[in-house]
Formats: C-alpha cells, structure tokens, sequence
C-alpha cells in the first residue's frame, strides 16, 4: 500500500482551522509563562525579605560555649577543687532507635556493667537539650580509647568527647567545705537563665561550691556555626570565646583540716577554726564525710541510697547544719550577761553544799555534775570558779535572776540563734529560745524551770558548732566582731550582697574587767592547775600540762535524751546513740589570740568521759599544729 | 500494511539511512541555537547544584553531547520512514511498558525504569512522549484529519492505554503530561468547541469523584501542603517550602553561582533533578529564572512555527503535538517548583539530571525538524 499523497493533504479548511487553533495554543503558553513569572516575582521580589530570612534560621545555628569553672585554693595554694579533661564515650540519644541494641553491641567491645548501664539511663532521661550529646561510658582508658578507635566505624552513632570534669584532688577531707558539683537537670534548667547555662553541664550543690556557683561558673560564649541539613557543621563563622570563672582562695589551710580530721578520727563530729584577725575560717570539717568526685561522675541510685540511708549520714554537714545544745559552753555569755545586767559580780559567792539546787515551791531537783560524780557539792563558787569548776548550780542560781529575753538578746549579740557567717552554705542560724517563740511553737508559756535548764546551755538552745567557734572568736576579740568567712581573695573582685558583707556592732555591756577577767576564768579553764582537785581547772588534767603557750577554752558535755533528774535516777548503760555529745571551744594565745576552735563530737561520752577529755584534746592538737607552723613560719 | 512497515530489500538498511541523511538534512538552527543555550546553563547550573563534580561534568556533557547527536540523526530521517515506523515504535513502547511492569526497577516507591543488556537505564514513559502524538497523527492521517465520534474514541485509547500503564507505575507527573498533550492534539485538529466545553464540564464535574474515591490520603496531603506548606514543614510540606525558601531568598540577582545555601547545604531536596529550577531561583535570581523561561517559551514557538510550515498535515498535528508536550513539561515542573501545582515527580527538560529526558527532548526536537519539512514527500514506491 503506498502512501495515500490526497490522504496527507490537508483541505485549505482544515489547514485555516489547524493555523487558528495553533495560534490559540502559543497564545495559551503566553498566559501561562506570564502568570509564571508573576509567581516569582511574587517569590523573589515581594516575600524577598521573608524567605531570605527562613533561609538564614535555616543554616545559621548559634552555639553556646560552656566557660572552664574557676579553680578553687586553700590560702597555701594547694588545689581544692580543679579541672580535669577525660575522654568519654558519647552518643545523642534521638539518633539511637533502639538503644538496648547499642548496649548489647558496647559490650561487644567494652566492659559496660549493670551500674554504668543505670547511670546512662538517667543522664539519658535528664538529658534536656535536643542534640545533646549523653555520656555513654566516662572516663575511658588508653586501651579502651584504642579499642575503641579500632572498632570505630562499627559504631557511627557513638563519638568521643573530650569532657571537662571537676575534680577534687581532697576527696573526702575537703568535701563538706568545698561542696561539689553535680549535673544539671531539667527541674535545674528552669530555675537557671537558659542563657548563662546554655552549654554547662555541671552546677555547684553544696558548699563552696553552691554558694559562689555565679563567681565560679564564668561567662558563656557564643559561636554561630553554618550547618547543612542533617545538622552537620560545616563552618565557624563568628566566635566569641568563653571567659572562665574566678579563680578563689580560700582562708581554708589543708594541712591544718588534714590535723582535725585525723584528730577527730573515725568518731562522728566537727571541727571548726577561725583567724580572729580575720575571720577567715582555717579549717571546716565535719564526719563522717564522702567523696564529692563520685558526684561528679554520676553515681548510681544504690551507691546514692547508699550514702543517704547511712545512719551515720556522712552526707550531712555537721559543722555548718549540725546543731547542738551548747551545755557548759555557753556558761561564759550567760555569766556576761549577767554582769552586764549587774545582777552578779565576781566577788559574790553561792555556796554548794549537796551539789543539788531546788526553785522555791518546787519539787523538782536539778543536780551539779559533780554531786553526778561524787555526791557531794563544790563548795563555796564565786564567777570566776564557776568557769573553770564549770558550776552548774552557780548558773542555775543565776537563771533566778535574768529574764530569759534578755538573755536571748545578749546571746544574739553573740551570733547565737542566728546565721553570721559570710559566704557558708547552707549555714543554719540554731535556736535561741524566747518566751514568745515558746509561746508560738509549743503554745506553752515560759517557765523558770526552762530558765534553769536554758543557763546550762541545755534545753531548747541549739548552736552549730559553726556558732560555737564564732562566739569564741567573739570571746577571743573581748567583743569585737568579725564575721567568719571562707572567701580570702580571688583573681578578680565578686561582688556580693550588702546583706552578705554587712558589719556587725561589738558586745555591748561587759567592762574591760569583765571581759579580762572573763578570759583569765577561760585561761584557768585550761592552765590552772596543781591546786588540788576542787581547785583545779576542769580541763587541765587532759589538756593543760605541758601546753607551751596560753590558751582559754570552755568545755560542754550536752545531754542527747532527758535524763531524769532526781533520787530515782535508774543507772543503766545508754546506747551509743544517746550517749552524751562532748564539746569544747578554745582560742589562744590568750593575750593576742591568733586562732579560735570548737570541737562537737556526737555521742563522745561514749569513750567515758565529756568535753574536756574528749572534745578537749582535739582542739589542743589542732591549736598546736597552727602555733608552731606559725612559729616555724615567723622564725624563718 | 505489511508493505507499508517493510523497508526495502534490494539494499542494506544502513546505505538507506546514508541516503536518506544526506537527502533530508532538515536541521532548524534557530531551534538548534536555542536548545544549546538552555543545555549549556542547565550544565552550568547543574555543576553548581552536585557540588562541584567534575567527574559528574564530564558524564553530563558526553550524555547531552551523545543526544544532540542523536537529534541530528533523527533530523536527517525523511517523514516518511517516520510516517512507516509509527505503529511499530507505538506498539514497540508498549511493550516495553508491560515489561517495566515485570521486570522494571524501582526507585523512590514507583516502578519506573528499565535497564536492558547493551543499552544505558532508561524509562519508557519517556518514550511515551514521542510515541503518542506520532500514532495520532499517524491515525487521523489515515482518517484524511476528518474526526467523527468513533475517530475520538480512537484516538482517546491511543493515548490512554499506554497512558493507564504509566498511571500504574506510578507516575502521575508523565500520565498528567501525556493526557493534556493528547488534549492539545485534539483540540488542534478542529474539535468543535461544545465538545471541548462538554470535555471541560466533565472533568470539573469529576472533580469531587476523584477527590473522595480515587486519591490516596498522600495525595491529599500533597495538594493540601500546596496552600499550607507551613503545616507539615518537615513532612510532605518540606520539599515544596524549602523550594520556595530557596527561590525567595534568592531575590533579584541570586546569591550568585556555588552559593545557595539552600541547594549547597541540602536543605533543598532534589535539587539536581526535579527541583533545579529552585537552584537556579537561589543562586541566579529572578533576572535569570526569567531568561531561562523566555528561552523555553521562544523553542516552543519556534517549533510551532516549524509545524505551521509544514506540507502536510502529518507532520503539523505530530510537530504541534511534541512541542506541546515539550512545553506541559516546562510548564508542570515549573509550576510545582514554584508551588503552583502539587509534587508529581517531573524533570525539568534540558537542565534536570537524568539521561533519557534530555535523549528523547533532543531526539523529539529533531523529529519534528525532520517531519514538519516544507519539502513535499519524496515518494520513491
């Protein structure tokens, strides 16, 4: 079959049809360009500015740069708290899909035991940021870095970082005045400027640690990275780096804390050490105590349960929190007051004879530590033999004298019943009693046998030995004060608040006899000796023979349950936990003091004996060790 | 109609092709001019948008140059070895149709693509464009150009039979191309304007069908993401605005060559095929995206003017037919880039990446210089 040629031709008709609609059609693709182009210069023209600015949210990611935490010294430049670098496993948790795959695959390589597998799983759920990257295994070694490095592209959602961790080169001996860190978690991210802690990962809980976390933490920095779609960067276009945290020194001297805490042994207890030149505290120590490093590292909830299920609760700060009935420590403020109130003079003899004291229409007896001992009574007791006989019935005579109130606001005078330290964390001001704040608390008024309880430093008073040390500084300054502190410089000033900073008045009252004298009953307390056993200063026998300078103290031995008082008193053996707390506060030298120190060991009667045989000789050790590094110092 | 398919036998086949060549060189240099330039920038663009390959260059230039070739052979071809080969190309797509439906692979959930022995991965559907308007000019030119109701079923399961095959596929971009292009021949031979009215009142009216009972809850999303990409920016609205990120932000004059951050950081998908015109959007601006579309509409005059020219009816209702189509592909990309239409899966002829696009472009162009001669037929039987 050929080709039909009148088949192809096309009649002039249909040919002008053909010609017409071919027309229409280019016309139609006219209109559809242009309406086209309209769209982008609608696009590109109009919304410019709007999809210009998508493009750049798009790509340009700001980045938040954790600054270095400043470095924390004790006032002979020994490192306190540092910073340490690690290399850590690492992996961002919204790139896992199936995260106990992972583990199986870790241990196909690494040791990864059940406690590293739980704390994981808690940095993973607290990790807050999205892209953040949660440390799998910390703190690898150099074989398992290699191991690792071998096996690398086995595991392309894990990655090693390089983590920046406190450390504590103390451990555990600086760990209750140092405080430590721990990691942030949500609940902390909405307390904290989300600015300021855009990129830190740890942030100080306790101590020294918690209180100067503003000083300590320093200044974030910024860079903008230039990121492609999966996130990746790909270019640094502006930085501006970190500045890190002061640097701080402490009045703090490790060796001196080395001292207490090996004098205070394993015995559950304080030490507490003040310059009353400066109030700068020496040392902070309180047992038992625990590793802050373990916090920096995340500790498993058994290691953590642990540590809080202790009954010897090594978490809790005794020096700072811990608070105690003061006992015979507090004889010396209530003896001032008394004299400053005129109620009493130094020549002025109560005489006991039974060793027992009764309140007028009362049945009640309150008995000396003495008639506890011997049955009998001290004899005649004047101020100053009731200091250093520690008379309980002279004070007891004097709580029929003196209002409670009063006394309250003297003691306040003395930091008791409320905080004074500067810069200590978490220090907590005791308990003064008043009659009012009897009458709030137990609805109940105030009677004059609390008065009689209250002037023996028992009762409802409770002091830290934090407190106990302060007012010896006060003691030790005739009444001057200066406000116990940790600060003693750092690189740059910190500013703190007003309420902080603030100057206290001197002890108003007392005449320059009175606080000589005073201080001389301390002195005797301790070096008054050789005059037979009634005359002798109730610390001497365990402290004060051979003691090359002078040094004034005060002993407490402090009830822990209401012993009975009376004929019907039942002897029986107590247990350890109730047995009597010991406690003693010294300062010397006497005529120039250069250090003040208070000692509160829990349940120290236990070994047999109070605060002068117990408490007593810590303070001396630690008294001692200073002089003579000071001596040593000076003569050098 | 076996006579009419048979080559002649007293001569090897090859000695007709050389003769027939140098008989009918009908190269279109305006058309030539033109489909160069649009084919250098889409290289340009191209090198930008995969970063700087140079590996990948070269391949691109050997493929664009291997189909200018191509078209200059298939310029050089007399109309009526065309006119001859029509059904068996037709039949032949079709087969090859069936078999992507067997043997095809898949890419990107739609089974798409045939890789045969001895020949590079194509796809078939790309044939489709050719094969069409040659088959319904091939029809009506036995019909004398004359249609009753009858011819227009004809014609109707001309292009719908191969068109339900690339439907399953699916490729709902190519099927969209080929029903409207098969509309434009229709409409070009002198349907009657209350059938054209009657046509347009059904398929409005099957809107709503359509809507309810044939799409897919993805394809909803998809037409829905159109008015709202902010509503699933990072699903089925991600493509669509970054493409419109990418081509706001880059204004007037671009933000110059390498340096979208949109297409050179992936932030824009598909940004060397589908999306390439989001490429050229962001790094050459508005001034740019203008010429290349004026260009695009100047080839497709042109070749309607070639079809005007032509001495037969054959050669104006398949020239007319292939730039139609030609210039659906431009349209329809580029009306998904810029957010008017939604995502079907289009390349943008010429500048997309991909082989057999720019093969059958090119090898489409050269038919349509070839048929639409102002020569009369040589009829040598």
């Amino acid at each position: 079959m050929k080709i039909d040629k009148a088949r192809l031709q096309v009649s002039n008709e249909q040919k002008k049809t053909m010609l017409v609609r071919t027309i229409v059609v280019g016309a139609i693709s006219m209109v559809l360009i242009a309406g086209i182009l309209l769209r982008l210069f609608q696009l590109q023209i109009l919304n410019h500015e709007r999809y210009a600015t998508r493009a750049t949210d798009n790509r340009l990611v700001t980045q938040p740069l954790a600054p270095a935490r400043g470095l924390i010294f004790d006032r002979n430049g020994n490192v306190l708290a540092g910073n340490k670098q690690v290399q850590s496993l690492s992996v961002v948790g919204e790139n896992v899909e199936d995260i106990n795959a992972l583990l199986i695959r870790v241990r196909e390589i690494l040791s990864f035991d059940a406690d590293e597998e739980e704390s994981f799983r808690k940095r993973l759920k607290n990790s807050s940021r999205p892209g953040e990257k949660v440390i799998l295994k910390r703190h690898l070694s150099d074989v398992e870095l290699a191991t690792f490095a071998v096996n690398r592209f086995r595991y392309p959602e894990l990655s090693v970082t390089t983590e920046t961790l406190r450390d504590y080169p103390m451990g555990d001996l600086t760990a209750h005045v140092v405080g430590s860190v721990r990691q942030i978690t949500t609940e902390d991210l909405q307390r904290l400027d989300p600015i300021r802690y855009g990129a830190t990962m740890f942030i100080g809980r306790r101590g020294v640690e918690k209180f100067y976390e503003d000083a300590l933490h320093g200044q974030v920095g910024y860079r903008t990275v230039e990121v492609n779609v999966h996130g990746r960067v790909m270019r640094e276009l502006t930085s501006e780096p970190p500045a890190r945290g002061r640097t701080i020194t402490l009045h703090i001297d490790a060796r001196l804390q080395q001292i207490a805490d090996e004098a205070l042994g394993d015995r559950r207890g304080a030490v507490v050490a003040v310059d009353p030149k400066t109030g700068g505290l020496l040392t902070l120590v309180s047992k038992p105590t625990y590793d802050p490093n373990g916090f920096v590292m995340g500790m498993t909830d058994r290691a953590y349960n642990h540590l809080i299920n202790r009954r010897d609760t090594p978490l809790f700060n005794r020096a700072t929190q811990g608070t105690y009935p003061p006992g015979s420590t507090f004889k010396p403020i209530v003896a001032l007051a008394c004299l400053s109130a005129e109620l009493v003079d130094w020549q002025e003899e109560i005489l006991d004879i039974t060793g027992k004291f009764q309140l007028p229409n009362s049945t009640k007896v309150w008995r000396d530590w003495f008639e506890h001992n011997t049955g009998r009574g001290q004899g005649a007791v004047n101020m100053y033999r009731a200091i250093y006989r520690s008379s309980n019935i002279f004070f007891y005579e004097m709580s029929t004298r003196l209002e409670v109130d009063d006394l309250a606001h003297f003691a306040n005078s003395f930091g008791i019943g409320r905080s004074t330290a500067i810069d200590v964390a978490d220090a907590v001001g005791g308990l003064m009693p008043t009659k009012q704040w009897k009458r709030e608390t137990k609805g109940e008024s105030w009677y004059r046998g609390d008065n009689v309880n209250l002037f023996i430093g028992q009762g409802d008073i409770l002091v830290t030995p934090l407190q106990m040390a302060t007012f010896a500084t006060v003691l030790a300054n005739r009444g001057e004060w200066i406000r116990p502190r940790l600060l003693m410089s750092s690189d740059q000033p910190i500013d703190l608040d007003e309420a902080f900073t603030r100057p206290f008045s001197p002890v108003d009252g007392p005449s320059k006899a009175d606080w000589f004298l005073m201080i001389d009953a301390l002195r005797a307390v301790v070096h008054r000796g050789d005059q037979g056993y009634l005359q002798n200063g109730i610390a001497w026998a365990h402290i004060g023979r051979n003691i090359p300078y002078l040094m004034a103290g005060k002993s407490g031995t402090v009830q822990v349950v209401g012993i009975p008082h009376g004929d019907d008193v039942v002897e029986e053996p107590l247990e350890e936990y109730k047995q009597e707390h010991a406690l003693f506060f010294g300062f010397a030298p006497v005529e120039d003091p250069v250090i003040a120190v208070a000692v509160v060991i829990e349940n120290g009667a236990a070994d047999g004996g109070g605060g002068s045989s117990v408490a007593g000789p810590v303070v001396r050790s630690v008294i001692d060790a200073y002089l003579e590094n000071s001596v040593a110092v000076t003569s050098e | 109609m076996s006579e009419l398919l048979s080559i002649p036998s007293s001569r090897p086949p090859y000695t007709y092709l050389i003769e027939s060549i140098k008989r009918n060189f009908n190269l279109d240099w305006t058309l030539l001019f033109l489909l160069a330039c649009v084919a250098t920038f889409g290289l340009v663009i191209l090198y930008s948008s995969l970063g700087k390959d140079q590996m990948a260059l070269i391949k691109l230039i050997v493929k664009i140059a291997f189909a200018f070739g191509l078209m200059l052979v298939a310029c050089s071809i007399s109309p009526q070895t065309y006119f001859r080969l029509t059904p068996v190309l037709y039949v032949g797509v079709i087969g090859l149709l069936v078999a992507v439906m067997f043997i095809g692979e898949t890419s990107k959930g739609s089974q798409r693509w045939l890789d045969l022995p001895l020949l590079p991965r194509f796809q078939p559907s790309e044939l489709l464009k050719l094969a069409i308007p040659l088959m319904i000019g091939w029809y009506l030119c036995l019909r004398s150009f004359r249609m009753n109701f009858l011819d227009f079923c004809v014609v109707l399961a001309i292009a719908g039979l191969p068109t339900a095959l690339v439907v399953l596929q699916p490729d709902y971009g190519t099927a969209l191309i080929l029903l409207l292009g098969s509309a434009g021949i229709i409409f070009l031979i002198g349907i009657r304007w209350r059938w054209i009215a009657l046509v347009v009142f059904l398929v409005a009216a099957s809107i709503p069908v359509a809507w309810h009972y044939l799409l897919h809850d993805y394809h909803r999303t998809r037409i829905l993401v159109l008015f709202d990409p902010d509503s699933d920016p990072q699903g089925a609205g991600w493509n669509i605005l970054q493409s419109k990120i990418a081509i706001g932000s880059g204004g007037m004059n671009g933000k110059g060559l390498f340096q979208g951050t949109q297409s050179q950081l992936d932030f824009l998908p598909e940004g060397h095929t589908d999306f390439v015109l989001a490429v050229i959007g962001e790094e050459l601006g508005f001034v740019w995206c203008t010429l290349l579309l004026i260009c695009y509409l100047l080839i497709f005059m042109r070749a309607l003017y070639i079809s005007i020219q032509s001495s037969n009816g054959f050669g104006h209702l398949v020239g007319a037919g292939i730039a139609i189509i030609f210039f659906l592909c431009v349209v329809v990309n580029v009306a998904m880039v810029v957010g008017l239409l939604p995502v079907m899966g289009l390349p943008l002829p010429l500048v997309s990446y991909g082989g057999t696009s720019a093969v059958t472009t090119l090898v489409s162009f050269g038919v349509i210089m070839a048929i639409c001669t102002r020569k009369q037929w040589m009829d040598k039987e």
